[in-house]
């Protein structure tokens, strides 16, 4: 087992009370952070670590701090992103359900780093019982004297509040999360100006996913550069994986980076394997929006090397051959599933979700779903298949936000790699209604 | 498809109050927010009017929300209608809510839909005629490690099979919180 | 002042200039068509997509292109930045794009729209849309309401460029419309039952870049093309009394606010000529306001003043 940053102590009895997670070695960052470190030292730390946003887009955490304005007499808002709601991805609700501390304790460093005296942890309305968890946690941090006013006689004042969504997956994006944290529907705001400069209640923010947030604590203890020790290359650290789909054994685990996909899949300490004896026909490793690939790309890359657990690696090859580590949401396909009714699902998910603000997200997520709706249930033509991709262009890169992309690489992706089976549900309309493809008929290696 | 007008038939007769403890925590809710920015509590305060009214929201639960915010009726609609947890109309006691995104759809959730469908005796987006329940479908709701699943109210039900299905509708049925 | 280069054209503006507003001051077919942005209300644009264009340059600091294309109405230019419209083959496809999304839910009712011959979305389809259509779903459909008295909703029309709340917003006092659900059922909507009274609520007619918002005084009396647009202005306390009065004849069929080419109500007296409702909706009579001359229509719909004489017999027919 490798070793676990985020998740230590995870299978301690009431490791979710103040009492254990103290006990442990809990808030020692804070102590740490705010009796010996200046708000400079604790950017540069991260800076250090390496450490990416772990939301999906991958984007270095110490960067997007340094680019927090602070203009004189202004507050500044430090906003946690527990919004999750990428379909494959539950890494967030685990860390919050099981250690509410961890992430506390991140916020309370983060804030001082960026000079906060107000964040908020913004969860999806649908994790209400996590919310409860977390205002526990919250209450118990304040009552032994790690958030309020004056915390640990720093002269550092830091007040912490949860806020639901109300059941929206755009809220994931940092914009519209900001507009729904003032109460308004979630449409992302058109950038710039970024959140860093003008952000909720058009102050300084900086919003960051929980699992970021929570690596902030294992920074500070350990300093960055140990933490960037672990993993490879630019993908340093550990990283949580929700692992679902047809695995014998689904669930969160704590990665080191760097770890091979196929250890991860098959591995004892890990996934071990396809359920039911049965073989993998695919893998989506990074959430619903990253491209799918078949069982030969998804442990190997095209150039037969082994496929690593990295941002690098599981996008070498390019949407060709590759595809992304994005929020780390592992779904894995056995030869049993259709990945035509799969695709629709996605579809249908990205335009329920769409806010409707701009029109290729809008119009172009419906038309695809609909498109999609038909092929699987064998009431498609040839050219609904070339359709989909001509769509899907128009969505990609002329929409807002990034859900137009997210709604159109995984039906490219599908059609790029299983083509085959998106033809077999034309060309066999009655037996597609029957039974599944099965595995590609295309050569698979390994 | 048809414009979004509210049926008039299904309103509240009278207008709905929270209860005094309720009203302290909706103020002491909107006082943890700076000065002018109450608006950003309307959401939670969403969340504690339907638990409180049915359920649902009405026009009249949605237009006292405004009230005690001091903003425009619209303001509220907007952001009710946009969010996919708030009901619009009348449920059941319990609403069922079943994830059929990708990882649960893969993992089964088509046939604890069809089984949940014909042991209440309902379709998708009926409520049962005794009033117990409401069956919905659900987009991912992040239980995909533990599909198939359902919600309902603040619970998840996870790793759902045809005996645990039947389990939970007993409990509901019979007043309890299942396991 | 800053430099940029619109489609091989140079010009210099003040910083701070959105790309959209530069290619204005250049004019011509630089302009990017623009179907949400209204430059007269403040927070609109972004979301329509049409004005995407090409940045082959971002600055003369950095001229890496930006990857994407961008909305020319919300994006701002930079010293040295060259910019691509008409030249792109980029924009020209994805400006396609979003004509055919924009329209894959209309209606194409364009014979029976009062809005016909100066439609935004008539002009944009006509100049990027595809020659047919290849959506084979079934169209969302509404049934047109009222929303007040005097004003139509016909959401099937309805791009959903949020100018109206807008306008809502920014003139009235209290908004009772707005947009509601969200994705492609996203529709502007009061909700409730609601008449929008307020003195100003007509301008939302005038904002409305297609036919989702029409007059009902003026509802199926005439196309537009057979009117003559007349600068008129009267004395009037709530507004500046600056209209056009588009007539037939001696008679008023309908009264609109003073729009320049882009659509855009004009300035009077230093202020946005907003006109109030008693205005538009109920001055008729030819004898209530001074006549100024005919109104120059500047632009390439066949509304141009000129071009038509007061036609008579059959066609001024009704359709109903």
């Amino acid at each position: 087992m490798a070793r676990k940053l985020l998740l230590e102590h995870d299978d301690v009895p009431g490791i979710e009370t103040f009492e254990v997670y103290r006990k442990l070695g809990g808030y020692r960052s804070v102590e740490k952070a705010l009796k010996t470190m200046s708000p400079e030292q604790i950017v540069e730390e991260v800076q250090k670590s390496g450490l990416r946003g772990r939301g999906g887009a991958g984007f270095p955490t110490g960067m997007k701090w340094s680019f927090l304005a602070k203009p004189e007499g202004v507050p500044r808002y430090l906003l946690c992103n527990a919004d999750e709601s990428e379909p494959g991805t539950f890494k967030d609700r685990y860390l919050m359900e099981k250690i509410p501390h961890k992430l506390i304790e991140g916020m309370i460093v983060s804030s001082f780093a960026l000079g906060a005296n107000l964040s908020f942890i913004y969860i999806r309305g649908e994790y209400m019982w996590v919310l409860e968890i977390l205002e526990k946690a919250i209450a118990e941090a304040y009552a032994n004297g790690f958030l309020g006013k004056n915390i640990l006689g720093s002269g550092y004042d830091l007040d912490l509040r949860v806020a639901p969504g109300g059941g929206a997956y755009i809220c994931g994006e940092e914009t519209a999360l900001i507009e729904s944290l003032e109460g308004k529907r979630g449409n992302p705001r058109m950038k710039p100006p970024f959140p860093a400069v003008k952000g909720l209640w058009g102050c300084p923010t900086v919003v960051n996913n929980v699992e970021t947030i929570a690596a902030v604590v294992p920074i500070i203890n350990d300093g960055g550069e140990e933490y960037a020790k672990i993993g490879l290359g630019k993908s340093t650290g550990t990283k949580l994986i929700s692992a679902s789909g047809n695995l014998v054994r689904p669930g969160v685990y704590e990665i080191e980076m760097g770890m091979t996909v196929e250890e991860f899949i098959y591995g004892d300490d890990w996934c071990r394997g396809i359920a039911n004896g049965k073989k993998m026909k695919a893998c989506i490793p990074g959430g619903s929006s990253v491209p799918i690939l078949p069982a030969h790309l998804i442990t190997k890359t095209a150039a037969g090397e082994d496929r690593l657990m990295t941002y690098e690696s599981l996008s070498d090859g390019g949407f060709a051959t590759g595809s992304m580590l994005g929020s780390g949401g592992f779904i894995v396909f056995d030869e049993d599933q259709c990945i035509v009714r799969n695709t629709w699902t996605f579809a249908r998910f990205y335009a329920h979700e769409s806010c409707g603000q701009c029109s290729p997200c809008r119009e172009g997520t419906g038309w695809m779903e609909k498109v999609l709706n038909r092929l699987e249930h064998g009431q498609g033509n040839m050219r609904d298949i070339d359709l989909l991709a001509e769509i899907n262009k128009k969505i990609e890169g002329n929409t807002i936000c990034p859900l137009g992309d997210a709604a159109a690489w995984p039906v490219a992706a599908a059609i790029r790699h299983f083509r085959e089976e998106f033809e077999w549900h034309v060309t066999n309309r009655e037996e597609s209604q029957t039974r599944n493809y099965g595995l590609l008929k295309a050569p698979v290696v390994g | 498809m048809s414009n979004t007008h509210v049926d008039l038939s299904k309103r509240h007769s009278e207008k709905p109050t929270f209860s005094a403890e309720k009203i302290a925590e909706v103020q002491a809710l909107i006082a943890s927010y700076p000065e002018g920015k109450s608006k950003s509590a309307l959401i939670r305060i969403l969340h504690i009017a339907e638990e409180e009214f049915g359920g649902w929201l009405s026009i009249e639960t949605m237009d006292y929300v405004a009230e005690i915010l001091k903003i425009q009726p619209i303001e509220v609609y907007e952001v009710a209608t946009f969010y996919t947890m708030f009901n619009l109309d009348p449920v059941g006691k319990h609403v069922f809510e079943v994830c059929h995104t990708g990882p649960c759809m893969i993992s089964g959730s088509d046939n604890i839909m069809d089984y949940i469908q014909q042991k209440l005796e309902i379709k998708v987006g009926e409520t049962t005629k005794d009033g117990m329940f409401t069956l919905k479908t659900a987009e991912c709701l992040g239980a995909c490690g533990y599909a198939p699943m359902l919600q309902c109210g603040k619970k998840f039900h996870e790793h759902l099979t045809k005996e645990r299905v039947d389990e939970i509708i007993a409990a509901y049925r019979s007043g309890e919180m299942p396991k | 002042m800053v430099k940029v280069t619109i489609d091989d054209v140079q010009i210099e503006v003040e910083p701070g200039t959105t790309i959209l507003n530069a290619a204005r001051q250049i004019g011509g077919d630089v302009v990017p068509p623009a179907m949400c942005f209204y430059s007269k209300l403040p927070g609109t644009g972004g979301k329509c997509r049409t004005c995407l264009v090409e940045v082959a340059a971002g600055s003369e600091k950095d001229p890496r292109p930006m990857p994407k294309l961008m909305a020319s109405c919300s994006t701002q230019v930079m010293d040295g930045m060259i910019v691509k419209n008409k030249t792109s083959e980029r924009v020209q496809e994805g400006r396609g794009g979003v004509v055919e999304f924009l329209l894959i839910n209309h209606p194409l009712d364009c014979p029976v729209c009062d809005q016909a011959g100066e439609c935004n979305l008539q002009d944009l389809g006509f100049q990027h849309g595809g020659a047919k259509t290849r959506y084979e779903e079934e169209r969302r459909t509404y049934d047109p309401i009222d929303i007040g008295n005097k004003i139509k909703l016909h959401m099937n029309r309805c791009i959903l460029c949020y100018r109206c709340v807008h306008v809502a917003n920014q003139l009235t006092d209290s908004r009772v419309h707005g947009v509601l659900n969200r994705g492609e059922h996203a529709e502007i909507s009061t909700y409730i039952e609601n008449a929008i009274e307020n003195d100003f609520s007509g301008n939302m007619i005038d904002v409305c870049p297609v036919g989702a918002l029409t007059d009902k005084t003026f509802r199926f009396k005439s196309r537009v093309w057979f009117l003559k647009p007349m600068d008129v202005s009267c004395e009037c306390t709530k507004c500046s009394g600056k209209a056009v009065a588009w007539m037939f004849g001696d008679e008023i069929y309908r009264v609109t606010a003073r729009k320049d080419k882009y659509g855009e109500v004009e300035d009077q007296d230093g202020k946005t000529g907003w006109i109030c409702n008693d205005c538009r909706f109920e001055k008729k009579d030819p004898a209530k306001w001074s006549i100024e001359g005919p109104r120059k229509i500047n632009r390439h719909s066949v509304i141009s003043q000129g071009h038509y004489q007061s036609p008579r017999g059959n066609s001024q027919k009704k359709i109903n």
